[in-house]
């Protein structure tokens, strides 16, 4: 009987976590007040995870207050995301070195908004609360830089090297940019959408037939 | 004997100083070496190059240089669906590479919000920790081999091959099973399997006290690793160390009890096993209580095999709706998270992926710098590192 309860309590804390995240709310009100103007937006899908965007300004302030006041010691990982459509379409196999955009689709930011093409992305994880937060910052397109975290988190330093290398973005203070996987003769910033995926230029992708229809399938 | 006058021994000390300070600037003057390890050498499992500056027997710097693996998964992923992703990801710790599949297909079942049946779950949690035994088992073999123990190897290629030919049998590949699918797994188990298994794990559990004796009961063994490489606990967590590394630390950290995902860990009775020392004993004594209690974990999850569908329904051509999700689980090697970004299409818009090596081999400038020669090997090899999952 008592065994029988228990899990009737479990299954309503199931259903009514889902609606709201009382901790993730908390975290997110602390990160604003100690960001202040520095605090852009935070996006929370309840039980699951915070997205919290600051200004490039505040890029590195908000690694240490996530450090210090949410105990997030872990330093999880460190990267961008480019937010422009690809030029060459969803297969990457455009023959032309300059197509014109083949979708129209409109610049969309995701989690937590922004406005910029580049956005910075980092996690961080709290070992005694066992929840993570991640945190974005705009980078305005004719100054693709942001503040250096070494100081805050030693460990950044091979993240933002290839952060450097992919995606063109200047660490302020980095003492040793230099690429990490790449040759160091190598010229372009592969994870950028307008770079191409050389491969499939050469031959297109003989794997897309896995999504061809059966007859009288409808299409996605 | 004559008397040595006062001016004679005014000299002879002039020239006892002279030679005690030319001894002493040849000591100084000694021009610092630089060693480059790699990228082929044995102690790096693939090609990892160290270009070390010595000082002697000393490092005053190492630095790790790697990208001749690189494969660019993250940008090849772009291109390709959702469920051709997970061929890709196959590769990065290619020892362990089932469990390089779950975190991937469970960031797209969050986005789906698709939640495979329980069946499905408990077989992957299976299959995850068959993965991290036939690992692991290599690693316990490989470190002994870096200080100088030939048989531990041989045994553990030999006892590792039970576990792969398991997975085998479930999955059809020894090495890249390909075989979770978002929503559930690609096949149920044959028949047979579950007491073959239990048996396999039997024989793991008599590697595990026979390793626990043999390796980790050396004298050698001590010698070379007590007290070598000692990470605190709160540098670790900094340059991000996870897995068996941070644990060794004294961090009571595991992603498989802690973590938010699907996995069937909450349903088995389980340790998280510790080591206060935080040096390269640690991190090989940690791996090897950790393999011990995976086939528990293993022979519990047997038992209490829950019947069921092991599919999920979702439609055949895979469409994930716009959003981003992290999903991260405690591989063999540490944590192996992927963020996906979505765009409401057929493939990803982009993966970012977070391998345990690559920030795990992080820490290895700092750690290094003092150590002695031999020691580099010692303390790269209790690191634990797969190239692919540095390189990706």
């Amino acid at each position: 009987m008592t065994q029988l309860s228990s899990t009737e309590v479990e299954n309503d804390a199931a259903e009514t976590g889902p609606q709201s995240d009382e901790r993730r709310e908390a975290w997110a009100a602390q990160m604003a007040e100690a960001l202040g103007d520095g605090f852009a937006e935070h996006h929370i899908i309840p039980g699951s995870d915070l997205w919290v965007r600051v200004t490039r300004e505040s890029w590195a302030d908000a690694a240490t207050a996530a450090r210090d006041q949410l105990d997030c010691q872990f330093f999880d990982w460190l990267s961008a995301i480019d937010w422009l459509p690809s030029p060459y379409g969803r297969d990457m196999d455009a023959q032309e070195d300059n197509p014109e955009p083949k979708s129209a689709d409109p610049m969309e930011q995701g989690h937590a908004g922004g406005e910029t093409r580049l956005q910075m992305v980092m996690r961080l994880y709290s070992i005694s609360e066992h929840m993570g937060i991640t945190i974005k910052a705009d980078l305005p397109d004719d100054d693709l830089s942001v503040d250096t975290l070494i100081s805050v988190f030693p460990g950044a330093n091979w993240h933002e090297r290839e952060a450097w290398e992919m995606f063109g973005i200047h660490f302020n203070g980095h003492p040793d940019l230099r690429n990490i996987y790449l040759p160091g003769a190598f010229e372009g910033n592969p994870l950028r959408k307008d770079f191409p995926l050389l491969a499939r230029r050469v031959k297109p992708w003989p794997g897309i037939v896995d999504v061809e229809l059966f007859p009288g399938e409808e299409g996605p | 004997m004559t008397a040595v006058s006062a001016d004679q021994r005014q000299q002879l000390a002039y020239v006892a100083t002279q030679a005690a300070d030319a001894r002493l600037n040849v000591e100084i003057e000694t021009e610092g070496m630089t060693l480059n390890i790699g990228p082929q050498h044995p102690a790096t499992h693939g090609t990892l190059r160290l270009v070390a500056r010595l000082d002697g027997e000393q490092v005053v710097e190492a630095e790790p240089i790697m990208g001749y693996m690189h494969r660019g998964y993250e940008k090849l992923a772009e291109v390709r669906t959702y469920p051709q992703v997970t061929t890709l990801i196959n590769r990065i710790d290619w020892l362990g590479s089932f469990a390089n599949e779950v975190p991937f297909i469970l960031a797209a079942e969050k986005l789906m919000e698709v939640e495979a049946p329980p069946r499905a779950q408990w077989i992957r949690t299976v299959l995850f920790e068959l993965s991290r035994i036939a690992n692991i088992t290599l690693f316990l073999g490989d470190m002994a081999v870096q200080l100088g123990a030939l048989t531990p190897v041989f045994m553990a290629f030999r006892d590792r091959e039970f576990v792969l030919n398991q997975i085998e049998a479930a999955t059809g590949g020894r090495f890249h099973p390909n075989f979770d699918r978002i929503g559930g797994l690609k096949d149920d188990l044959p028949q047979g399997w579950i007491d073959d298994t239990k048996q396999t794990m039997e024989k793991m559990r008599d590697f595990c006290d026979e390793f626990e004796e043999l390796v980790l009961g050396n004298e050698i063994f001590q010698a070379r690793s007590r007290g070598i490489g000692i990470v605190p606990a709160e540098v670790g967590l900094a340059y991000g160390l996870s897995g068996a590394n941070i644990r060794a630390s004294g961090v009571d950290w595991d992603l498989r009890r802690d973590g938010h995902e699907a996995l069937a860990y909450d349903q088995v009775d389980w340790k998280v096993w510790t080591h206060p020392d935080g040096d390269s004993f640690a991190r090989y004594w940690v791996r090897l209580q950790e393999t011990r209690e995976a086939t528990h974990i293993v022979d519990q999850l047997l038992d209490g095999l829950p019947s069921g569908p092991i599919m999920a329904k979702v439609p055949r051509i895979i469409k994930v709706p716009a959003g981003e999700a992290y999903a991260a689980t405690e591989n063999p090697l540490g944590e192996m998270g992927y963020y996906v970004v979505s765009k409401g299409d057929l493939v990803p818009f982009r993966v970012k992926i977070r391998s345990a090596s690559f920030s795990n081999i992080s820490i290895t400038p700092w750690l290094l710098k003092g150590v002695y020669v031999p020691d580099i090997i010692t303390i790269l090899a209790s690191l634990y590192f797969i190239l692919g999952d540095i390189d990706r």
